[in-house]
């Protein structure tokens, strides 16, 4: 049976063969950025349930291993979600079977569509336990919903693919699931008026929760959306009812679009979950796709630098985030970087064959000197380098 | 006197060499080195502790702050960096052999992006500054911490500062999207930039609350809100601090997520509402500021329904504000309440724990209790939707064993935040004044990793070194390496 302690003693173990580890949880993401070389894996899948849940006090801890839908299943009895709205992308990484850890989303860093306007998971990371490359049990954080006290490791920890500390418990904040679901689709327009409209759409004050740009091509995979001809600009609120039907009406009227349609709570649900888990992306099995991150106004150009290497996808956040996909090959996989440099922005290779993942670089190099900082820091969590080593940079 | 590291004596033997060496790197007027004119230097809003500097830097670029930090590390000199000088916990007290990087020269506001929503801002722009930069285009920037029109958002960084709409708009750390930040040995490096989510390693997450330790911070790019249609408050009464603590369990549970969820106890309300005159209830022995936002027909529904959720715990008053202006009224009295209370004492030291807030109603008779074996009075102000609370305890100055009382007494309700399930700072930071209860919160190995981790930015420890980590003893001084 997997513990805290049985984790412990694997990474002493690894540090005095000096053997790498393959840190998981049910490797639903192993597919994701650089291969890992490692003669054993170290999961924690074994490590499962919740160990406190204070509806009242909007905090949940649990065990790194639970199954999100656990956790998921346990905060909607309570009326209450995951701020972040992490995506499942399981199908997109071929990861079939065991369901995503929470775990896996926190060393990850996942956020979906309410990212835009609620923050990443790293925003509601409230308390974090892990194992770290010393095999030593540290703690950040706590159970309350503001702590500044010492250096903030759990901010370090997510997103760190585990190349930090093996993640043993996370406690987050949460809050209370939205009444009601409104979304407003603004049809036809290019991506560059798309993004426009949902820059006003998040300037205004109705507090818009998603904002999404989707071609034409992308439209035809979500069912929700069946029956609109050409893209589909989309922007969400989620509120009590009779504030969704307000604020709806108000944006609505705000973009005077006579074509405007709208979707009623359970339509809305199911197109922003398609949204989340990135199904409107028309990969092909053997494509890669990528994630840019680049301020919203540059995520037009973004889309439009890449669409000559044979890449395409669409763009959430506002515009700010971009799901790509293409031929899996270094010149295609170039010109993504190309493109996301140029918008002063950042990629992340989601999924690549090993030999195209394990030969680029699958997010940007740091400066020179940052990255003398980050090797310090790997060094100061993980001396022996056996933690995940090469997942996010080769060498590290 | 808190216990500082000892000078370097080389230092100190070289002090005129190095007030030349930085004098000719900085502006005529940008190197302070006079005893009369070190002197406001000497301490931030801990005013308790003291030390004059040995010099005090005012850059006014970046490239200056580089030049700067390059010289103090090759001639091992210790920087304390200094925002506003706002810190309550003494996060910018000088040090006798350290120069202090004063950031109130770069205070401008160098891009305002509406389409992208977000600001590129220098690190001495106060925190108001940033909203007052866009109100009038309807935006804001969220975290506002009690001292918002004197304290500096490089300040805020530094401390991951909150305020009073936390529980809707997150603290500093949720509204940063990018750093330009100056490391030791004088490199500029941009953390971050306008878009989301960064690629590698949280940089900005764990530069956000490191206590001016890890790097000097010379812009900041935030992200900018548009401000709700509206916003209003109403005010709930209740006979007990247990009755209004369950008043805000069900609020919570009820679904609606007020943008501010406030509780004074009774000699809080005392104290605003002589100073205040916003007509508190003086009866009560707690009090509730609720505030929610939208149209006025959604503020009219949530205040409905937040009245209704109120009377079931047989409150002594509702008061719905009726107005902007007595909106303003009912947040003149919290706002405030640090200089109201200052009014009734003098002095007082204002603490900040966090604390589950179910803990609520036992942590302030416990606090209560303590008042009482001390013979020293305490007002308590809570953020209570978000847990945070900032007992202020009143003391003598003057008197010598009145505020070591004070200090201990203090002390005692941070162990019992962490005994509690809480921590010993929610947004003040640790600074000095909590730095020597850190191993109530952390274990040894704890802090020993995470002073590991300031040696990978900072290996000669010369960034605000005596602040957030206990002093190790002589005997072990030798700092761990980033290997």
């Amino acid at each position: 049976m997997t513990t805290e302690d049985s984790i412990v003693a694997l990474v002493q173990d690894a540090i005095r063969t000096r053997e790498p580890l393959l840190v998981q949880g049910n490797g639903t993401k192993a597919g994701m950025l650089r291969p890992v070389q490692a003669a054993r894996t170290v999961s924690t899948s074994g490590l499962s349930g919740i160990n406190l849940y204070a509806p009242k006090e909007l905090i949940i801890s649990a065990a790194s291993g639970t199954p999100l839908p656990v956790i998921e299943n346990a905060l909607a009895e309570a009326g209450q979600h995951l701020i972040a709205e992490p995506p499942d992308l399981s199908d997109l990484l071929g990861a079939s079977g065991k369901p995503q850890t929470l775990g896996g989303v926190t060393a990850t860093n996942l956020s979906g569509p309410r990212r835009v306007a609620w923050g990443a998971m790293r925003d509601h990371v409230m308390g974090i336990r892990a194992v770290t490359g010393r095999a030593e049990v540290i703690r950040s954080g706590g159970r309350v919903l503001k702590n500044v006290t010492g250096l903030d490791l759990c901010k370090l920890f997510t997103g760190s693919h585990g190349t930090l500390g093996i993640i043993t418990e996370i406690t987050l904040k949460v809050l209370p699931a939205p009444e009601a679901t409104g979304t407003l689709i603004l049809p036809g327009l290019d991506a560059v008026v798309a993004v426009q409209a949902l820059s006003a759409a998040l300037g205004s004050p109705f507090g818009v929760s998603g904002a999404a740009w989707l071609p034409p091509e992308a439209v035809a995979r979500v069912p929700g959306l069946a029956g609109i001809n050409g893209s589909a600009t989309l922007i969400r609120i989620e509120e009590f009812a009779p504030s969704v039907v307000y604020r709806i009406g108000r944006l609505k009227d705000q973009f005077a679009a006579s074509n405007a349609i709208t979707l009623d709570t359970p339509a809305s649900l199911a197109v922003w979950k398609d949204i989340r888990d990135a199904r409107p992306l028309a990969a092909a099995p053997e494509d890669a796709v990528w994630r840019v991150s680049t301020r919203p106004s540059s995520g037009p150009g973004v889309l439009e630098a890449v669409r000559s290497a044979g890449v395409a996808g669409f763009l959430d956040w506002g515009g700010g985030l971009a799901w790509l996909a293409g031929p899996a090959d270094t010149a295609t996989h170039a010109a993504v970087e190309a493109a996301a440099r140029a918008a002063g922005g950042v990629w992340m290779l989601v999924r690549a064959p090993d030999t195209l993942r394990a030969t680029v670089r699958v997010v940007p190099d740091e400066a020179a000197p940052l990255a003398r900082i980050t090797r310090g820091v790997k060094a100061a969590m993980d001396p022996a380098g056996i933690l995940n080593p090469g997942r996010l940079y080769a060498g590290l | 006197m808190i216990r500082q590291p000892d000078p370097k004596p080389d230092v100190m033997a070289r002090r005129d060499s190095i007030v030349a060496g930085l004098r000719a790197l900085l502006p005529e007027t940008g190197l302070i080195a006079e005893p009369l004119r070190l002197k406001p230097y000497e301490t931030d809003g801990l005013s308790a502790y003291r030390q004059v500097p040995l010099a005090v830097a005012l850059p006014e670029t970046t490239e200056q702050v580089s030049a700067v930090l390059r010289f103090c590390h090759q001639n091992g000199v210790r920087v304390v960096p200094r925002g506003a000088g706002t810190s309550l916990s003494g996060g910018a007290l000088p040090m006798e052999d350290a120069v202090v990087v004063g950031m109130m020269r770069m205070n401008q506001v160098l891009d305002i992006n509406y389409p992208d929503r977000c600001a590129i801002v220098q690190a001495g722009v106060t925190n108001i500054g940033i909203t007052n930069a866009v109100s009038a285009d309807g935006f804001f920037y969220a975290p506002d911490p009690s001292s918002q029109l004197a304290c500096m958002i490089g300040g805020n960084v530094n401390m991951n500062s909150g305020g009073a709409h936390c529980l809707k708009y997150g603290v500093t750390a949720n509204n940063l999207l990018g750093l330009k930040i100056v490391t030791i040995d004088g490199e500029i490096i941009d953390i971050g930039g306008a878009h989301l989510d960064a690629a590698g390693y949280d940089w900005l997450g764990l530069l956000t609350g490191s206590e001016g330790m890890l790097a000097v911070v010379t812009e900041i790019t935030v992200r900018i809100l548009r401000s709700p249609e509206g916003a209003r408050a109403m005010l709930a009464a209740f006979s007990s601090n247990e009755i209004a603590g369950g008043a805000v369990d069900a609020i919570i549970s009820s679904g609606i997520i007020p943008v501010a969820l406030e509780f004074m106890d009774r000699p809080a309300i005392h104290a605003c509402e002589a100073f205040a005159h916003a007509g508190y209830p003086l009866d009560a022995e707690a009090m509730l500021i609720i505030e929610v936002e939208g149209s006025v027909e959604e503020q009219d529904r949530l205040l409905a329904q937040l009245s209704e959720i109120c009377q079931k715990f047989d409150p002594i008053s509702l008061k719905i504000s009726q107005s902007p202006e007595e909106s303003a009224a009912i947040w003149k009295g919290r706002k405030g309440a640090f200089g109201a209370v200052g009014r009734i004492s003098p002095d007082y030291l204002c603490m900040d724990g966090t604390i589950p807030t179910s803990q609520l109603p036992l942590v302030l008779r416990r606090i209560q209790e303590m008042s009482d074996s001390y013979g020293l009075k305490v007002a308590n102000i809570f953020h209570a939707g978000d847990g945070n609370l900032h007992p202020l305890i009143m003391f003598d100055a003057n008197n010598e064993a009145s505020f070591h009382a004070a200090e201990d007494f203090g002390a005692d309700i941070l162990k019992l935040c962490v005994e509690v399930g809480g921590c010993l700072t929610g947004e003040h930071g640790v600074g000095i004044e909590k730095r020597d209860l850190m191993p109530v919160q952390f274990h040894a190995h704890e802090l020993q990793q995470q002073r590991a981790l300031k040696s990978a930015f900072d290996p000669d420890w010369l960034l605000n070194p005596s602040k957030v980590f206990p002093l190790l003893e002589p005997e072990a001084v030798e700092l761990p390496q980033a290997a």
